[in-house]
């Protein structure tokens, strides 16, 4: 790799490649690692995360599957409790609507329904997100629908480093982990370390620090949040801290619980839903764990509480940017009533 | 047919499929009384398909069912004690109470679990089978299902991804002709289940469910494709005396239907049997009977004596907590509490939490009032 970050000495690759390290390294490691999915394997990959698996492990352990989502998650959780360590991709995670049955009634809840006399320690990897104008079939963001979920993991990387770095904690971890990436992130690149680098789930990561604010964002929507809180620095002169959980389970509430003792504000921002997503149930967390810290109400950002359109414009519009941000922060800097914060058009 | 088997066989499958008899015929009983509770599938007419297959397959080859296998798990060696203690949701089930009826597994004796959602099965007993495929290893996985299940949008995937992958599982259709409480003229489009194999490339095979040494006999030969080539399909006919489940009143079918398969009964006609080809005397098989009596009454004695779980074991087994890991706290009521005023008093709020629901679940009218309906 020529390719070197500002210190000279990790190498720049983006977020595909760093998932696919994850992968190849994992595979490497232990021969029970196996990958499945539709057209991973002569296709490489939808969005070529698994690229160039297939050359180096073979079809026994790159394996294509028909158009069959359920039964590819269920015979990945089959083959997880009989003893192997299966990452599953489905093409998109609206597609793992279809695959609901496997991952809620039989991952979730084995282990819990047979007392542990099985595990299933499997991996099931799922792009989503807005923004590439797929319309509403392709374009959601469910980490609430999974969040929900007792006995599953939720993954939710945001960084080139961190989407390896969780990866690989996932296929070692003796659970069901669903591993959520944004399509927008893929192409990112960034300073990713070489080596066996594990990121442990349940640490939030904080990405700026600051003293007026605690701005709370995962997946594409921690990058959005950064860029509010530099332009609230520089346009209006508020310290915005942000936090990206990087799991949402477990998630790490005491990083946030301690930032907003700090700052006395909180401001979370998704690109899912507003009614029963992740930041209805953050918000419901602070106000009950951390409600004495409070001098404003908490502020929500979140994607419009519409089907994803499919023109540029309205698509647009529907997902949160900068400026939502910015106007929730002023709103809750400012002590204001509460508001609705989608990134809607208002 | 081969010859008919000797006097230790016999002894073998009439004693299984007494027990699975008896033990039914018992936990309905005990459902009536309102010890078991939730919905009970019983197998009462199926025991011929089940002990049939189950003495086809070898101790290491993985088995897997629906809702309703009670039988399935006593066929393949599970203590009565056991899996009656699962229908009272005791700490000494086969799953720690957490189950129930239709949740029964044995990992140890490789009986994979029932499972409630029809046709769910049917992915993990690909996936079982695509590891023993992946290790080179040489076992089978046999996947029970119900006639209703080859109508769901698994059966079709399930059935093409092992055919084309060459996995070594037998689909083995449990065709007791309801789907629920719907005759299987009015849920399938084709009724021969065995030809849906067609579709896939695949063999497939009718049999006669109520007749053990068949059932024996042909899942055995079909056993020896999957393990050489891959995946076939058997139908056995078989038939269910009992409701769909215990809450089921049958409406939809004639008394007199139910007569003309009593007649045909798995249990009696092979005793008959062993007694016509004198490989058991009528000692023998009245002695049959009274261990299956004596067994089941020593597992309700069991079941019954057996302790509630523990709560605080409420949110045990939900997750591994790896220490490799690191994380520990889930939930943020569960034991290990995040700070935050509140955080602090959460293990005694879990456990209040825990203690309430249990107390409410006391104070709830008993028995057949609140029985939901046939579905489940």
């Amino acid at each position: 790799m020529s390719d070197r970050g500002e210190s000279g000495t990790v190498p720049v690759i983006r977020f595909r490649e760093a998932l696919r390290d994850a992968m190849a390294e994992e595979m490497r490691r232990d021969d029970r690692v196996f990958v499945m999915g539709e057209d991973i394997a002569v296709f490489q990959g939808s969005f070529k995360v698994t690229e160039g698996l297939l050359d180096e492990f073979g079809e026994q352990r790159v394996r294509d599957t028909p158009i069959s989502e359920n039964t590819i998650v269920g015979t990945g959780v089959g083959a997880a409790i009989a003893g192997l360590r299966p990452i599953v991709e489905i093409m998109t995670v609206n597609f793992a609507l279809l695959a609901l049955d496997q991952i809620v009634n039989h991952a979730a809840a084995i282990p819990y329904m047979f007392n542990g006399q099985m595990r299933v320690p499997m991996v099931i990897r799922m792009p989503g997100g807005g923004g590439h104008q797929l319309g509403p079939t392709h374009s959601h963001s469910f980490e609430a629908l999974f969040l929900q979920v007792p006995g599953l993991l939720v993954a939710c990387p945001s960084t080139p480093a961190d989407g390896k770095a969780l990866l690989k904690a996932a296929v070692r971890d003796d659970n069901p982990v669903v591993f959520i990436e944004h399509e927008s992130l893929y192409g990112m690149r960034d300073e990713v370390p070489e080596g066996d680098r594990i990121q442990r789930f349940g640490e939030a990561a904080i990405r700026r620090e600051g003293s007026d604010v605690t701005i709370v964002g995962i997946l594409k929507m921690a990058h959005v949040a950064q860029e509010a809180a530099d332009r609230l620095q520089t346009e209006h002169g508020i310290s915005a801290e942000v936090i990206d959980p990087r799991t949402l389970r477990p998630l790490d509430l005491d990083t946030i619980l301690d930032s907003v003792k700090k700052t006395s504000r909180a401001v979370i921002v998704e690109e899912g839903w507003p009614h029963g997503g992740v930041g209805a149930n953050l918000s419901a967390l602070i106000a009950e764990q951390g409600f004495d810290y409070l001098d404003a109400p908490i502020q929500r950002v979140t994607g419009a509480d519409v089907p994803m359109p499919y023109s540029r414009r309205m698509e647009q519009a529907a997902i949160p940017h900068a400026e939502n941000v910015i106007e929730a922060v002023l709103a809750a800097t400012e002590g204001g009533l509460p508001r609705e914060g989608t990134g809607g058009p208002r | 047919m081969a010859e008919f088997p000797d006097r230790d066989t016999c002894l073998d499958l009439l004693g299984r499929m007494a027990l699975i008899r008896r033990f039914e015929e018992e936990a309905g009983r005990q459902y009536q009384r309102a010890k078991a509770g939730g919905f009970l599938h019983l197998a009462i007419g199926h025991e011929a398909t089940i002990v049939g297959t189950v003495a086809a397959m070898r101790d290491d080859d993985y088995l897997i069912g629906t809702y309703r296998t009670h039988g399935h798990a006593l066929a393949r060696g599970t203590p009565a004690e056991q899996v009656m203690a699962e229908l009272f949701g005791r700490e000494n089930g086969t799953s720690g109470g957490r189950g129930g009826s239709m949740h029964i597994a044995d990992v140890e004796r490789r009986f994979m679990g029932g499972y409630g959602i029809v046709g769910g099965n049917l992915p993990l007993a690909l996936g079982f089978a695509l590891a023993i495929q992946y290790r080179g290893e040489d076992h089978v996985t046999v996947c029970m299902i119900g006639d209703g299940a080859t109508n769901t949008g698994n059966f079709g995937e399930a059935m093409n991804m092992a055919a084309l992958w060459k996995l070594p599982v037998v689909f083995l259709v449990e065709n007791n002709l309801y789907g629920m409480g719907t005759a299987i003229e009015r849920h399938s489009a084709n009724t021969d289940l065995s030809r849906k194999a067609e579709g896939y490339g695949i063999e497939g095979e009718r049999i006669d469910g109520m007749n053990v040494l068949e059932v024996r006999d042909r899942v055995s030969a079909h056993i020896g494709i999957a393990r050489q080539q891959g995946p076939t399909l058997v139908e056995a006919f078989t038939y269910r005396y009992r409701g769909h489940s215990a809450a089921d009143p049958e409406n939809y079918r004639d008394k007199k239907e139910v007569k003309e398969w009593q007649e045909k009964d798995p249990v009696e006609t092979f005793a008959d049997r062993c007694r016509e080809e004198g490989s058991l005397t009528d000692e023998e098989i009245a002695g049959v009977r009274d261990e299956a009596d004596r067994t089941v009454k020593a597992a309700v004695e069991f079941a019954d004596s057996s302790p509630e779980p523990a709560l605080e074991t409420l949110y045990d087994e939900l997750y591994v907590v790896s220490e490799t890991m690191g994380w520990y706290a889930v939930d943020e009521r569960s034991p290990e509490p995040h700070r935050g005023e509140f955080g602090e008093q959460a293990p005694e709020h879990a456990k209040q939490l825990a203690e309430r629901g249990a107390a409410y679940a006391e104070e709830e009218p008993e028995a057949a009032e609140i029985r939901p309906g046939v579905r489940g």
